[in-house]
């Protein structure tokens, strides 16, 4: 059995980034399943953040991971609000439907 | 006072047409008529001058191109030639102005229509009094125009318009053949004034020149290139389809431009340039035998029409071909003779047909006619004189000039002139007998007409009447009187002096007495004939028609040259403008130009337009693609 490196700690974040990623453009339903994505990929960078302070023993990358984490949460309390107000404006979340930005 | 003639028309021509709304129909009437009529006094007065004190003069009026060697003025030439013209064309056309005040009394658009009539006037005087020929092409032109204009006046009417434009469009042919001349007598002599050209001309006799891949001499080339020109002007074989359909125009108009001015524009071309002419024989012969060939055509088809102004407008075109067949056999001062005397006949015919036309509200067709003389005796007896004068009745003006030109055939005394002799009889026999048939068929015999009443139909007013008389005045005495100063006892022409070019004088024999009698009882036979066949007898010119019925088509259908035309030249070019428009203009150049542009910039527009797509995700995409390419560009380098 092969120890556990930074490299499949990396190759985790980058698979979950990707799943962010394409979670975001895949997406036709619910503008819900985007915001999760975004966190996705907040998460794939905090591990990747963890795994390179543990790898360089710096303690610096754990911090930033603790603030990131705080800050995502604020953040996802925000987008969830947004959403709140936007389906009690325009009755829908749908992601299809969502095309205001065509003028 | 020369510049006054040929300004007041242009005058009056601009009150009329631009301040005509202002001033109102009856004041338009009256200043053109007025100073047309001025004009019309002044011209007779020059031509005295002219008679009397050999008065000759070039006055400049201005400079008009002065271009490296090309020199043009815009001058009055004032010579006997130009000093008949005059009287010819402001007489007949203030006559013609105080008769459209009766004429045209129902139209709403009067001071257009005596505007054009003006400025046709102008444009004419332009065209006789020319010393160069830029300043003739001009005139040429304008009364071409004027002409158009004046046969589309009543717009409203489709045939109009179809006439107009047909008219305008046979003409370019000839003006075609017209500009070609006077460039290759620009080419060749370096100038394009009359004296000058004329006198180089002995130089450049047998000079030949390649047209065409031909070898031909310069100066046939010449004449035969201003005779193309003459003969669209003067409505010849050939180029004579569009006379007949000018008569959609206004009575007063076919009377004034196509019967005695416009019309004889080429006459007096070939005249005017009879210091070319005499140089070549072989163009002379041409002039002849399309001279009597559009004679005796339009006399044959003249025989068989029922609209009475088309009856005339063929008779015209017949003595056209007269005119034309005596300057061919260098009788030129009896061609411009003819001109004369027929501007003045054939402008009362005209007017006296529409005056019965006016008479029977609009009719034209001559069987709708008939037994009306006694309700229309001014203009019956006024009609019958024109008949008389056109048909060479014995001491009226048809008769000094016409047997003139007969004799002058044949004295000629080679094939072309004696054969031209021949057919300028019977011709003269055949005009004849279709004057009388339209005499008779119009005022005698049985009222035919169902949508007018006999007792309906009346005698036009005093404004008509008087032109009328006037005119037949000169109808009876104009050959009377000038006969010996236009043909001159014995060939001598002091009167024409430099203005008619005779390489050889005429002959000054006589042609033998039998010869001279011909004619004259021809015409005296045939007015019994006339009266025989279409008033005594009815039913003899219908059987004669059901035995010669092919004939007979050939003859109403204008020996079919309209058809002709329109196999050989109308429909082809139709076809290749279908073709231009179609395919080189729609499918080539709209489609790759304008066309082919807007709608690939809005195919590409389209497609661009996808991108704005307005959902969120795909713009985050975009983003993310935009960001890991400038990411891996900065990485890699």
């Amino acid at each position: 059995m092969t120890e556990i490196g930074l490299g499949h700690y990396l190759t985790l974040g980058a698979v979950i980034f990707s799943i962010g990623i394409i979670g975001i453009f895949l997406n036709r339903k619910n503008i819900i399943v985007i915001l999760m994505s975004i966190e996705l990929i907040l998460l794939a960078v905090n591990i990747n953040l963890v795994s390179f302070s543990i790898f360089l023993g710096d303690l610096t990358g754990q911090v930033f991971t603790l603030f990131i984490l705080t800050v995502a949460a604020a953040e996802a309390a925000i987008g969830l609000a947004i959403i709140v107000v936007y389906y009690r404006n325009s009755g829908t979340i749908r992601v299809e439907e969502i095309d205001k930005l065509k003028g | 006072m020369e510049i006054s003639i040929l300004f007041l028309p242009l005058i009056a021509s601009i009150i009329s047409g631009f301040f005509g709304k202002y001033i109102g129909d009856r004041n338009s009437e009256i200043v053109t008529s007025a100073l047309v009529s001025i004009s019309a006094l002044l011209s007779i007065f020059v031509l005295y001058q002219v008679i009397v004190n050999q008065y000759e003069e070039n006055i400049v009026i201005a400079t008009w191109i002065n271009s490296g060697s090309l020199d043009v003025n815009w001058s009055m030439l004032i010579d006997p030639l130009s000093a008949v013209m005059l009287v010819v064309v402001t007489s007949v056309s203030s006559l013609v102005h105080i008769y459209s005040i009766g004429y045209m009394s129902h139209d709403p658009h009067k001071p257009r229509f005596m505007a054009y009539l003006s400025l046709f006037t102008f444009a004419m005087l332009m065209l006789v009094t020319s010393d160069n020929f830029i300043q003739l092409f001009f005139g040429w032109e304008g009364v071409g125009l004027c002409s158009y204009f004046l046969i589309g006046f009543w717009f409203k009417k489709e045939s109009a318009n179809a006439a107009a434009i047909k008219a305008f469009v046979v003409n370019r042919v000839g003006d075609f053949g017209f500009a070609l001349g006077i460039f290759l007598i620009f080419y060749l002599f370096g100038t394009v004034n009359y004296s000058e050209v004329f006198q180089q001309i002995p130089t450049v006799i047998d000079k030949n020149l390649s047209f065409l891949g031909f070898e031909v001499k310069a100066i046939d080339l010449i004449c035969l290139l201003l005779f193309i020109g003459a003969m669209g002007k003067s409505a010849q074989i050939l180029l004579h389809t569009w006379l007949p359909d000018a008569m959609e125009g206004p009575t007063p108009v076919s009377a004034l431009i196509h019967a005695a001015t416009m019309v004889t524009a080429g006459v007096f071309l070939v005249v005017r340039c009879s210091p070319i002419y005499e140089y070549s024989p072989l163009i002379l012969n041409v002039v002849t035998i399309v001279g009597m060939t559009t004679a005796f055509f339009a006399a044959t088809v003249a025989l068989v029409q029922t609209d009475i102004k088309k009856i005339i407008a063929y008779s015209t075109c017949s003595q056209l071909g007269y005119m034309f067949f005596a300057a061919g056999v260098g009788a030129y001062n009896v061609a411009m003779f003819h001109l004369f005397t027929h501007a003045f006949f054939k402008a009362l015919l005209f007017l006296g047909s529409g005056s019965v036309i006016h008479a029977f509200k609009d009719e034209q067709d001559i069987n709708n006619m008939g037994g009306v003389w006694k309700k229309l005796p001014y203009t019956y007896a006024l009609m019958i004189i024109g008949t008389l004068a056109l048909t060479g009745f014995p001491f009226l003006s048809g008769f000094y000039s016409k047997d003139a030109i007969i004799e002058f055939a044949y004295l000629k005394g080679n094939t072309t002139g004696y054969y031209a002799a021949g057919i300028g009889i019977f011709t003269a026999f055949l005009t004849s007998i279709y004057s009388w048939r339209l005499i008779f068929k119009t005022f005698h015999g049985s009222y035919n007409n169902k949508d007018v009443k006999i007792e309906e139909t009346h005698e036009s007013p005093l404004v008509m009447l008087i032109p009328l008389v006037l005119l037949s005045i000169g109808a009876i005495f104009a050959g009377f009187l000038f006969k010996d100063l236009f043909i001159g006892h014995g060939g001598e022409n002091l009167f024409w002096a430099e203005s008619i070019k005779f390489l050889e004088p005429l002959s000054t024999e006589h042609p033998p007495t039998w010869f001279l009698l011909l004619t004259p009882c021809l015409v005296l036979l045939s007015i019994p004939i006339a009266y025989y066949l279409f008033v005594k007898n009815k039913e003899l010119p219908n059987s004669i028609v059901n035995m010669n019925r092919p004939l007979y088509k050939f003859l109403v259908n204008k020996w079919y040259f309209d058809e002709l035309y329109e196999v050989i030249f109308i429909n082809p070019s139709k076809k290749l403008g279908l073709f231009f428009w179609k395919f080189c203009d729609g499918k080539l150049i709209d489609g790759f130009g304008p066309d082919g542009i807007s709608s690939f910039i809005k195919k590409c527009s389209i497609k661009a337009n996808k991108f704005q797509s307005g959902f969120i995700y795909q713009y985050a995409f975009v983003m993310l693609l935009g960001f890991s390419a400038l990411l891996t560009f900065l990485i890699v380098k």
